[in-house]
């Protein structure tokens, strides 16, 4: 019954090694992940620096590289060696983002991971830094849920229960409005975590909130909901999505006639945003940063930024800006890149940073107040002014 | 082959799976496959299911349909749910936990179980409406209720809605991502060579002659959809409680779809080993092309594309056409009985000359004028 | 009442796009009963056309209308050559193939037009520059902007113009008899490729107006918004009856207006829903569409 040919066996021979050769080239020595070493300290950074995140993606790039380059003009870490970045696009998309960070973390081996701003993205990945134990710190994710996800990953930024609090506060003492309505987007954690901290907080000082409106990101034409809104005659509009639709809602809101304020948060921060033109006349939004801030530390890095890139940084590069720092002075604490060492190095984490005291909490959060800005449209940009600082407690 | 040979082949393949299993996760040695090439190893496995499903409806079956990517949803976020409800008790019942051992197994069982009658129940009801329709109407509606499902999932917040199933507990691992895929080709490759398979040949070659000859065309064609859907919702289950790898509405659009539709097609739409073989390349393709796609986001699909309309253009029978792979590749004597059904012939198809049928919707209505 | 009103306005206005998108599908389909996929695409690089043109000539700083006929006349013309060129490399090889071929083949261009697009465009969306200024009219109530108006004006313009040319020209007839029989049409001395090119150029035109025209109101524009639009407008055009000009009008215009219905109430995010289930109901319940007549298939 079996009649080898010589055919036959020569493609069983193939077969198998072939076999081999690919089971060798992927499998490689369990014991690595060496702690200690003289070259470069790997950083990776994963970020949207295309799609419609691009903005998120790239302000929290530069930003990050700017920190990198200077902690590294000042002698480094960990007694002089230079820190590297390698950075990883995850286009806009959760699964890209777990990708990248699978990717960082087991192929390069990296000591840390920065990133994301999206929360969605943040929450997808986060998950994989904590089941490999590499600490993963976050400069923008404001969505709650995205430090419980374990106890190597870390934020730079507030939380969006306090960021729905500021801006609930915000338009019922400073703008009087006591009716309000919420347009959110469903594709988004962000949106949906700052909605629902808005939505609690105004009702708790007293205001009546509408009933929340949905839309989709990527969703170009808002006529139909923001009708239904208009009909309700609210004295304001929270819009808590990001900057791509923001300022579309903005204009249409305004094409069909509603001139109350609109108030977003720190998602609106994003180049597009311009596109909502002179609609966006009297909006306002919470942010993290503000350029104006006359503090040296401030002016220094917007100093430093501009002669960099050659425009303004935004509060997504500052909050960048301090992720990198923050691990810099961790990695110099900890002595060494070993993970959980560092990890423990990040908890007692208390840095001065461009957007205020970074100091972690037991949430692995820090407590940091936020900024009121108006929203400005001139000369083709969109421009943030300080209004007013809120303090957290 | 006599029975005993059959649970011996069997019980030798359940052993086979478990070892490569403990081998990956634990390593042999020192050594241990990498996590990204252990990662692309099971989405060889889920895509492999998911192609060769694909093919009994539009292989065999001849019913196009693009919107195998919900049937995938529905069994994936079904499954998932009920890890996530019920997966600790009834881990508990065996004495085990989820995080290994019999509790998961069972776990595993029963949510992919619960996935595989969820996916079915969508395939009857997106399939008695669709399959009275034809070719390119036949499309657009499984590709309408793959949208559908797509966003009804979107509307609902207990698993997650826009954002995502990320409570889903990862409890997938490689025994079962091959086994349902060795499976998978078992019971396609029996159906082909079976009576049902044959009618549904029949049906794909000349639907009005099949019924003509008293096939109840549409109980077969509703009946091959279910099977193709639940096994559709078996692989999505798998995916779905893969770890880092998470449900969302986004990833199971027509997009998802259509690229399961390029497997098969690079494959050779009727072959079961095509359809293995492309599934295996159309997933090690995009990782290979990951380093590209950084540079030039998009660029993948724009290969995929490429490749999709270049077969059309000058190999719509696939890479494998009608053939199927065999022992006999080796040297052994051939007496894999090819069914008759599998070899018919997407090329022959392919080649049959245009019949004037369907007056509908000609330019400017069929009525004469002018 | 005046919300009522308003809605009306918002979904004529949405309708009237997948309308222009609509014609060019039943006017292809009609002639070689391809589902052209990619049409949907075809729209989207309309809209790019368009942009990058505007863009040089700086509309944004001086918004003219002028500008804007030359802008959308500059993208018509793109579009045409992009359709024939799409027809002549990959749908014409595989014409006598089967009809799924076709139909792998047009869902493979219309892959390579958009995910070519984000190679070439870039994935993040772009904003298409005020080529005219916004005014917004009042009316009982509600608000309805220039560009609306405008683009409602010109499917309408749009519909007529191509009913004149199917019924009441050369080129249209020889569309027509195209379409009811390839083989005979040539066996009657017509140039069955050339009446196949002008089609696609006609339709790719229509896109490209499509494209322009719904830039202005909605600017956001980004290589994946063809994908959606097209396969509502291709629904609409089924809804309306394939093949048939004021049925793609009609259905496009029923769609819009039952998203905008659906978006006012709480179900808003089932838009997306809502054409294919129309779709699949008008499919079982009149095949034909609403203007189409039912043909017997003959064996």
């Amino acid at each position: 019954m079996n009649v080898l040919t010589k055919r036959g066996r020569f493609r069983v021979v193939a077969a198998a090694l072939s076999l081999l050769v690919a089971a060798s080239a992927a499998c490689e020595r369990k014991s690595g992940g060496g702690a200690s070493g003289t070259g470069d300290v790997l950083v990776g950074f994963y970020g949207s620096l295309t799609g419609d995140g691009a903005s998120f993606g790239q302000s929290s790039r530069d930003g990050a590289e700017l920190a990198l380059a200077e902690v590294n003009a000042a002698g480094g870490v960990l007694g002089g060696r230079k820190l590297r970045m390698l950075v990883e696009d995850d286009q806009s998309k959760p699964e890209q983002a777990s990708s990248a960070v699978t990717k960082l973390v087991t192929q390069d081996k990296v000591v840390a991971v920065i990133g994301e701003v999206a929360s969605s993205r943040t929450l997808a990945a986060a998950p994989v830094a904590q089941r490999y134990q590499v600490p993963m710190i976050t400069p923008a994710s404001t969505n709650e849920r995205v430090t419980a996800v374990g106890d190597y990953v870390f934020r730079v930024c507030f939380i969006d229960p306090f960021q729905g609090e500021v801006l609930a506060k915000f338009a019922y003492s400073d703008l009087k409005a006591r009716r309000v309505a919420i347009l959110k987007d469903i594709q988004q954690d962000y949106s949906v975590g700052l909605s629902d901290s808005i939505v609690s907080h105004f009702k708790a000082l007293g205001g009546t909130v509408l009933d929340p409106v949905s839309y989709s990101s990527g969703d170009a034409d808002f006529k139909a909901i923001l009708t239904q809104v208009r009909a309700q005659k609210p004295d304001a509009i929270f819009a808590t999505g990001y900057y791509t639709e923001a300022g579309i809602v903005v204009r249409q809101a305004r094409e069909l006639g509603m001139r109350m304020p609109i108030l977003g948060g720190d998602g609106w921060v994003g180049e597009p945003l311009k596109n909502g033109r002179e609609a966006l006349a009297n909006t306002f939004i919470s942010n993290h940063y503000s350029g104006d801030n006359p503090a040296p530390v401030v002016q220094n890095f917007e100093q430093a930024f501009r002669a960099r890139y050659g425009h303004a940084p935004d509060s997504i590069a500052a909050l960048g800006y301090d992720a990198i720092k923050v691990l810099a002075d961790s990695l110099n604490r900890a002595g060494t890149t070993d993970g959980p060492k560092l990890r423990d190095a990040i908890a007692s984490a208390d840095v001065a940073g461009v957007t205020g005291q970074l100091k972690m909490n037991a949430k692995r959060d820090v407590d940091k107040p936020a900024v009121i800005q108006e929203v400005t449209y001139s000369n083709g940009e969109a421009k943030f002014v300080y209004k007013t600082t809120v303090n957290p407690g | 082959m006599s029975p005993a040979r059959k649970v011996l082949n069997s019980a030798a393949v359940l052993v086979l799976l478990a070892a490569a299993n403990y081998a990956i996760e634990h390593g042999v040695g020192d050594f241990q496959l990498n996590p990204y090439y252990a990662r692309i190893l099971n989405l060889i496995g889920i895509n492999i299911t998911l192609a060769v499903s694909l093919n009994l409806i539009n292989g065999l079956a001849g019913q196009f349909s693009i919107g195998h990517a919900g049937f995938m949803a529905v069994g994936g976020y079904t499954a998932a749910y009920i890890t996530v409800s019920a997966g600790a008790r009834i881990a508990g019942l065996l004495g085990g936990t989820l995080a290994g051992g019999p509790g998961a197994a069972a776990a595993m069982i029963v949510s992919l179980t619960g996935g595989a009658l969820a996916a079915a129940l969508a395939g009857v009801v997106v399939g008695i409406p669709s399959l009275r329709l034809k070719g390119d109407y036949l499309a657009i509606v499984t590709l309408g209720f793959g949208e559908i499902i797509r966003v009804v999932i979107l509307n609902i917040p207990a698993v997650g809605g826009a954002t995502g199933y990320t409570d889903a507990i990862p409890i997938t691992n490689v025994f079962w991502i091959f086994l349902v895929a060795i499976l998978t080709i078992v019971i396609v490759r029996n159906i082909a060579s079976s009576t049902f398979g044959r009618a549904l040949a029949t049906i794909r070659d000349d639907e009005i002659a099949a019924e003509a000859v008293g096939i109840n065309t549409t109980r077969y064609k509703v009946l091959a959809f279910v099977v193709s859907a639940a096994l559709a919702g078996v692989a999505g289950g798998l995916s779905g409680q893969l770890f880092a790898n998470p449900l969302s509405p986004q990833n199971f659009n027509f997009v998802k779809s259509i690229e399961i539709i390029v497997m098969i097609v690079i494959g050779g739409i009727g072959s079961i080993t095509g359809a293995v073989v492309g599934a295996t390349a159309l997933t090690i393709l995009p990782e290979a092309l990951r380093g590209f796609d950084q540079q030039f986001p998009g660029l993948r699909m724009v290969v995929y594309s490429l490749l999709l309309i270049g077969f059309m253009i000058f190999r719509p029978q696939g890479l494998f056409g009608r053939r199927e792979f065999g022992l006999h590749w080796f040297g052994w004597p051939n007496r894999t009985k090819i069914p008759v059904a599998l070899t018919d012939t997407a090329d022959a198809r392919a080649h049959t000359p245009q019949r004037p049928v369907d007056r509908r919707g000609t330019l400017g209505g069929s009525d004469t004028d002018d | 009442m005046d919300t009522l009103l308003q809605q009306i306005i918002n979904g004529l206005s949405l309708g009237a796009i997948y309308a222009l998108i609509a014609l060019g599908y039943t006017m292809v389909y009609g002639v070689l009963r391809l589902i052209n996929f990619a049409h949907g695409d075809v729209y989207m690089i309309g809209a790019f056309a368009g942009y990058y043109l505007a863009n040089a000539m700086n509309l944004d700083a001086n918004p003219s209308i002028l500008g804007t006929i030359a802008v959308t006349m500059g993208s018509m013309a793109i579009c045409a050559a992009i359709g024939v060129l799409i027809e002549r490399l990959a749908y014409r090889p595989v014409r006598h193939h089967s009809r799924l071929t076709a139909l792998i083949t047009a869902i493979g261009v219309s892959l390579l037009l958009e995910y070519g697009g984000q190679v070439v465009f870039g994935a993040a969306p772009r904003f298409f520059p005020q080529m005219i200024r916004s005014e917004i009219y009042s009316w009982g109530g509600a608000q309805i902007t220039n560009q609306n108006l405008l683009i409602i004006v010109v499917s309408l313009v749009v519909m007529f113009g191509l009913q004149f040319i199917v019924h009441r020209t050369k080129i249209g007839k020889a569309m027509r008899a195209t379409s009811y029989n390839l083989n005979v049409a040539k066996l009657m001395g017509i140039n069955t490729d050339r009446v196949i090119a002008f089609t696609f150029a006609l339709g790719s035109a229509l896109a490209a107006v499509g494209g322009v025209m719904v830039a202005l109101a909605i600017p956001r524009i980004d290589p994946l918004m063809g994908l959606m639009t097209g396969l509502k407008a291709f629904v609409a055009a089924v809804l309306g009856g394939i093949g048939n000009i004021p049925g793609a009008m009609i259905g496009g215009m029923l769609i819009g207006l039952m998203e905008t219905w659906l978006g006012a109430t709480a179900y808003s995010t089932y838009r997306d829903a809502v054409a294919f289930g129309v779709l699949i109901l008008i499919l079982i319940i009149r095949p034909a569409g609403i203007m189409g007549t039912a043909a017997t298939e003959k064996v």
